[in-house]
């Protein structure tokens, strides 16, 4: 048992390692940053200067082992255009990346759960088909459509909720969070929804394929003709053996929904992570780009970690055979 | 962890709780954020701009970007290179503190510190004497006329804050541990002071009660800045009322503006003239078909190029009719410009086949162009035209539209000039053709820091010897006739291909009344809001 962890550590270490370098080699594709850091009239010299003196010169493998050691430190510079240490940059936008994730995480886990449990056992009604057809809309419209369409019919049209930002928040001192205003929840609303939806769908049509196969097994047949009830077949016996494979799931895929709410960050003006990291492209931030990405592959990494060891605690085969 | 939110005066906080009944909040919108509060770490229009409410120069411009007096009361020279400055006297810093000699003298120092990117407007000036605490005498390195436009954007900080803050040096962004405490504080003698900072979220100013000039016109109390970088949705915060102006406002969405109930879109002419540059210098053309020579040192295809473009049709199709074409590379509020000689070249694409033919060019070549996608207004669509425009005549380019970042990295001297042909604009800073001279039509000299930003090494020795004496210059008549002879030169040669001056394209809520400058400054003092 002990063995596994430590060799899943020493893999994830690897994984990191490999992901720092990967991007690290990519950034240096994504243009000069110098020009959005001087004004038009600095001249070539000092722009020369600045260059080298923020070892953008160096050798490639210089530049990494320097990053590299900061990185390890939690240290990633200053911002180049923000002109604020990265890391606290990072902490500050954190709590609404957070925020909006697992809110969205939520709302995608209650909704999609009753509408897959639903759909499952009411196969022919007609609400199951509105469902399914209208979670293929879910599925295929791309998240930015999405959230423009919100804004419009939500903020432009009926001007019920706001289109941009957090609203007011309120400073905990090692948190922000706009749960404790009217105005940050009514921010939080669209955003959510726009982030939501596609995960909602996927959770809805995977607890209705994993509730039809459980209600074609033969306990549940059994069950049936013991004479239980069909709301005790349904929701105790049949619901409990659905819910494994959604929990692993939906625990997988908030690592994607905090790394993927970049693009409704932007079109919310969300001040989070992924906001952080798109204006960073555009100025060629490359301290707040290296920290984010490297951020983003620590948080898959510990997540996927976390599930490879709860697995073989829950599940006493993967132990004797890994225990060798 | 840090506190998130950065109070930088408690005497502000508690202005807020006694706001009057009749406070008005100004909520406003741009594209990125100001890059720091350091009035001296970057020399960039945003950020100039939006500190100018907070910070003052020893001038400023109004709304026509005519020149007035600031902090400095009035100034004469009393030799070509010596000024005697008054100035103003019982101004306050927002601290309380008081403005005088001292603080001028400390703050262009502080200019000509390590991290300091504002070096270039602090080195005009060789020394300042001072005279008693509202009266300075300052001289500079040779006759400099336009040395008072210079000072509107060097801001004048407060020696006795700075000092107590360690803020005596320009912020510097080599120093990853320590960014300066001026980049997140400010203490100005503007009409607003900065009360609450989160650097990309927002930005918070409360109106200063001390401020000198009563008679501003502004009756905002508080602004709150928002950085927005989806343009959908700032058009969609500003229609839903959320906000009170954005800029800028994508020039195809003014029709929404206008149908949209309560907004409307403020257009105005930029100072900022676009323009396509070509490789005059190298033997052979780093992208070209052409192999051995380089087409366009031959006046014939420049002056094919020029026949063949189209600026009604870029400004109608592209620019929705909002920008001006032009035939100068400055802009009628630049000091300098004259209209006698803004008469574009006409545009003839007969005539241009026939000079490619002449040239030897009867089937065209292939060139490569750089553009950027994300810098001026509609400029990958420009750029698109361009090929277009230059196809009817048989030129083929090959189109290489890049972000910005990636742009200035290859076109700019760090990526040593790597075009053949481009687009580019250009505001002068100064307000003054000087600067134009100065950095696109002079020959490149990198020890004399002429043609910096000439890519494509247009040179003539008159003009380059024009950009030095217009530089010392103080008749003006005189001087005029010079930068009309630099100008002609440029245009008789077709040293470069003008396009246009892009429109300013901000929009706003009916109740607001706003001055809109033509270096896209919003200046906060102008900000009225009505009923």
């Amino acid at each position: 048992m002990l063995t596994f962890i430590a060799r899943r550590m020493i893999q994830s270490v690897l994984v990191m390692i490999a992901v720092g370098l990967i991007t690290f080699g990519l950034l240096r594709f994504v243009g000069d940053p110098i020009s959005n850091m001087v004004g038009q009239d600095t001249s070539i010299a000092e722009r020369e200067q600045l260059k080298e003196d923020l070892g953008l010169n160096d050798p490639f493998v210089i530049q990494f082992a320097n990053f590299a050691k900061n990185a390890v430190k939690g240290e990633f510079g200053l911002s180049y255009t923000l002109r604020v240490p990265v890391s606290q940059l990072l902490s500050e936008r954190l709590p609404a990346t957070l925020e909006l994730s697992i809110m969205s995480a939520l709302l995608a886990l209650f909704i999609g759960m009753p509408m897959g449990i639903y759909t499952a056992i009411h196969k022919d009604s007609w609400l199951t088909k509105f469902f399914l057809s209208s979670s293929l809309v879910g599925v295929s419209l791309p998240t930015f459509l999405i959230g423009i369409l919100l804004i419009l019919l939500f903020g432009v049209v009926f001007r019920w909720l706001p289109t941009f930002g957090r609203g007011e928040v309120v400073d905990l001192g090692w948190w922000t969070t706009g749960l404790l205003t009217w105005s940050g929840i009514k921010s939080l609303i669209l955003p959510t929804i726009t982030l939501a939806i596609f995960q909602l769908t996927l959770i809805m049509r995977l607890v209705r394929a994993e509730m039809l196969e459980v209600l074609r097994t033969d306990y549940i047949k059994f069950g049936r003709a013991r004479g239980l009830s069909m709301r005790a077949l349904h929701y105790r016996h049949a619901l409990k053996n659905t819910l494994i494979p959604v929990i692993t799931i939906t625990g997988l895929q908030l690592g994607s929904i905090i790394a993927f709410s970049l693009i409704t960050e932007s079109v919310f003006q969300w001040p989070g992570m992924g906001l952080l990291f798109i204006q960073a492209i555009g100025n060629a931030d490359v301290p707040i780009m290296a920290a984010y990405l490297v951020l983003i592959a620590f948080i898959f990494v510990a997540i996927n970690l976390m599930v490879d060891i709860l697995y073989v605690v829950l599940d006493p085969r993967l132990r004797t055979t890994v225990g060798d | 962890m840090k506190s998130i939110k950065t109070y930088l005066s408690t005497v502000a906080i508690a202005a807020t709780l006694a706001l009057p009944a009749s406070a008005e909040t100004f909520k406003f919108a741009y594209q990125g954020d100001a890059q720091g509060l350091d009035p001296h770490s970057l020399n960039e229009t945003f950020t100039l701009g939006l500190l100018g409410s907070v910070y003052e120069g020893l001038t400023k411009y109004n709304s026509n970007l005519e020149l007035q007096p600031a902090l400095a009361t009035s100034w004469e020279t009393t030799s070509p290179t010596t000024w005697k400055i008054s100035l103003r006297e019982g101004v306050k810093f927002h601290n309380g503190n008081d403005f005088n000699a001292d603080d001028v003298i400390f703050s262009w120092q502080r200019t000509l510190t390590e991290g300091s990117d504002q070096k270039v407007r602090g080195g005009m000036i060789t020394g300042i004497e001072k005279v008693d605490d509202h009266n300075i005498i300052m001289s500079t390195s040779g006759p400099l006329p336009v040395i008072m436009q210079e000072m509107t954007f060097l801001y004048i900080m407060d020696k006795e804050w700075s000092e107590a803050n360690g803020a005596a040096e320009s912020g510097n962004v080599k120093n990853a541990n320590d960014p300066g405490y001026a980049t997140s504080h400010a203490n100005g003698t503007g009409p607003f002071s900065i009360v609450e900072r989160q650097p990309g979220v927002r930005t918070i100013m409360e109106r200063f009660d001390g401020y000198w000039d009563k008679g501003v016109s502004t009756n905002v109390t508080r602004v709150e800045f928002t950085p927005v970088k989806e343009a959908a949705t700032r058009v969609a915060a500003l229609i839903s009322g959320q906000l009170d102006l954005v800029y800028p406002v994508p020039v195809q969405d003014w029709s929404r503006l206008e149908d949209a109930a309560g907004v409307r879109p403020l257009a105005g002419p930029e100072a900022r003239t676009i323009f396509l540059g070509m490789d005059q210098a190298r033997d052979e053309l780093l992208h070209s078909s052409v192999k051995g020579k380089n087409p366009f040192k031959d006046i014939r295809v420049r002056q094919a190029f020029a026949h063949a473009i189209n600026l009604d049709a870029i400004d109608e199709k592209v620019m929705r009719g909002a920008a001006t074409p032009t035939g100068l590379m400055v802009a009628p509020q630049i000091n300098g410009f004259s209209s006698s000689m803004n008469t574009p070249y006409a545009y003839d694409p007969a005539k241009s086949k026939a000079l490619l033919a002449e040239a030897g060019y009867p089937a065209g070549f292939t060139v490569t162009m750089d553009c950027p996608n994300n810098r001026y207004v509609n400029d990958e669509k420009i750029c698109q035209a361009v090929t277009s425009l230059l196809a009817k005549v048989g030129v083929t380019v090959d189109l290489l539209a890049q972000p910005k970042a990636k742009y200035f990295g290859k076109v700019l001297e760090q990526g040593g000039y790597d075009t053949s042909f481009y687009l580019l604009g250009w505001t002068p800073g100064s307000i003054d053709a000087h600067n134009v001279f100065q950095n696109l039509l002079s020959c490149q000299n990198h020890e004399e820091k002429l043609g910096a930003f000439n890519l494509g090494n247009y040179c003539n020795a008159r003009v380059t010897e024009i950009t030095k004496l217009i530089g010392s210059e103080t008749d003006q008549a005189k001087r005029q006739a010079l930068i009309e002879e630099g100008f002609k030169l440029v245009q008789d040669e077709v040293g470069y291909l003008p396009l246009h001056q892009q429109p300013l394209s901000w929009g706003a809520n009916d109740k607001v009344t706003v001055s809109q400058r033509a270096d896209n400054v919003l200046d906060l003092r102008s900000v009225v809001i009505g009923k």
